[in-house]
């Protein structure tokens, strides 16, 4: 079971959009992600960033682009679309919402700060990103990951409980406490992938 | 007689890095970015050094470009070059070149030309250094490279 578990695990790596002006960042938010075994596309503005992610305004929504992003990584300060611009489009888009946004910058503004973590941004960073902080990040999207999955599992178990006891009581709404204590995280959290993790909480669910 | 060279070598860097931090040129950032040098990158400090050096030319001209024109009033502009110069220096652990910046972006703040026409010419010199002492860096590195190269493979 756990040897099927490691099998799926590197072939399911978190995929992370890292977008920023500056090229020196680029590539060292790029190296920053690789050595936490993440998979990482850059691109150096939010337009290019909407385009990979198949929102383009001008070409109008033209779906996936193949590879799902799982993380997108994008600093505040640069030309044309700011990274809180870039944010509040992800944000008010149906089909790329859920993806967990984190904003890069390197002024330490607490009204910045305030406003992006309201419009709906994971985590805001101040440069220069450091792997710890990148680490941190990568263990709070896969807990959320595993809370997520969490969620899913549960409704759909309610559902195909209504479906089958055709039972007269309004299904309650769905416990969804984001800030609810997971089950101990493992040890490996750092480094395990999505699946990996959600396979163990899995088997604890059935203990 | 090799050992000696390259334990030589390894001196003449540390001496280097340890003037370089002591003298607040460089600070942990640089630190860090070594710390993801690895068997699948092992050139990757001179490699983001390296656009850095690019990115910043381009900058520092742009800026005295600005500063040159005697009808120069676009601090806005001026301080989205900075911003940028600033922040890469800050992601290499370029300290000084970064701190050179905040006074330059204080003078700006302040409209104040001449302040930054100083602040430019200090920035100039303290890239110029900081970029001879990288190299000086990269070199030693290089010949430490190979000097390893030569070595006999059972001793350390």
């Amino acid at each position: 079971m756990e040897v099927a578990g490691e099998v799926l695990a590197s072939e399911s790596q978190l995929h992370v959009l890292a977008v920023d002006d500056s090229h020196v960042d680029r590539k060292v938010i790029e190296k920053l992600l690789k050595i936490s075994s993440c998979k990482v596309t850059t691109v150096e503005s939010g337009a290019r960033a909407l385009q990979f992610l198949g929102l383009d305004e001008e070409k109008g929504s033209l779906g996936f682009n193949g590879l799902k992003v799982n993380l997108i990584m994008t600093d505040y300060s640069m030309p044309g679309m700011t990274g809180y611009e870039l944010l509040k489009k992800i944000k008010r888009s149906s089909a790329f919402r859920e993806i967990p946004v984190v904003i890069m910058s390197s002024e330490n503004i607490l009204t910045r700060i305030d406003s992006c973590l309201e419009e709906g941004a994971e985590e805001f960073l101040v440069k220069p990103v450091k792997l710890s902080d990148v680490k941190r990040v990568m263990n709070d999207c896969i807990m959320r990951g595993e809370t997520e999955g969490n969620k899913r599992r549960r409704v759909d178990k309610r559902k195909f409980e209504d479906d089958n006891h055709a039972s007269s009581s309004s299904s309650s709404s769905i416990p969804s406490s984001p800030s609810s204590p997971l089950p101990s995280s493992p040890s490996t959290a750092a480094t395990s992938s999505p699946l990996h993790s959600l396979k163990r909480a899995k088997l604890r669910d059935h203990n | 007689m090799l050992g000696l060279a390259a334990d030589r070598l390894r001196a003449d860097m540390n001496r280097l890095l340890s003037f370089l931090f002591h003298q607040g040129i460089l600070d942990e950032q640089f630190l860090q970015l070594q710390q993801l040098q690895d068997e699948t990158s092992p050139n990757f400090v001179s490699e983001v050094v390296n656009i850095y050096f690019h990115e910043s030319e381009k900058l520092l001209r742009n800026l005295r470009t600005l500063l040159m024109d005697r009808e120069f009033s676009d601090y806005n502009k001026m301080g989205i070059h900075l911003n940028q110069f600033m922040g890469s220096s800050s992601s290499i652990g370029a300290k000084r070149i970064r701190n050179v910046c905040l006074a330059f972006r204080a003078a700006s703040d302040q409209n104040n030309r001449a302040g930054c026409l100083s602040a430019l010419e200090v920035l100039e010199h303290e890239y110029c250094f900081l970029k001879n002492k990288l190299h000086e860096l990269f070199q030693i590195q290089q010949q430490r490279v190979l000097a390893a190269g030569v070595r006999y493979p059972m001793q350390h």
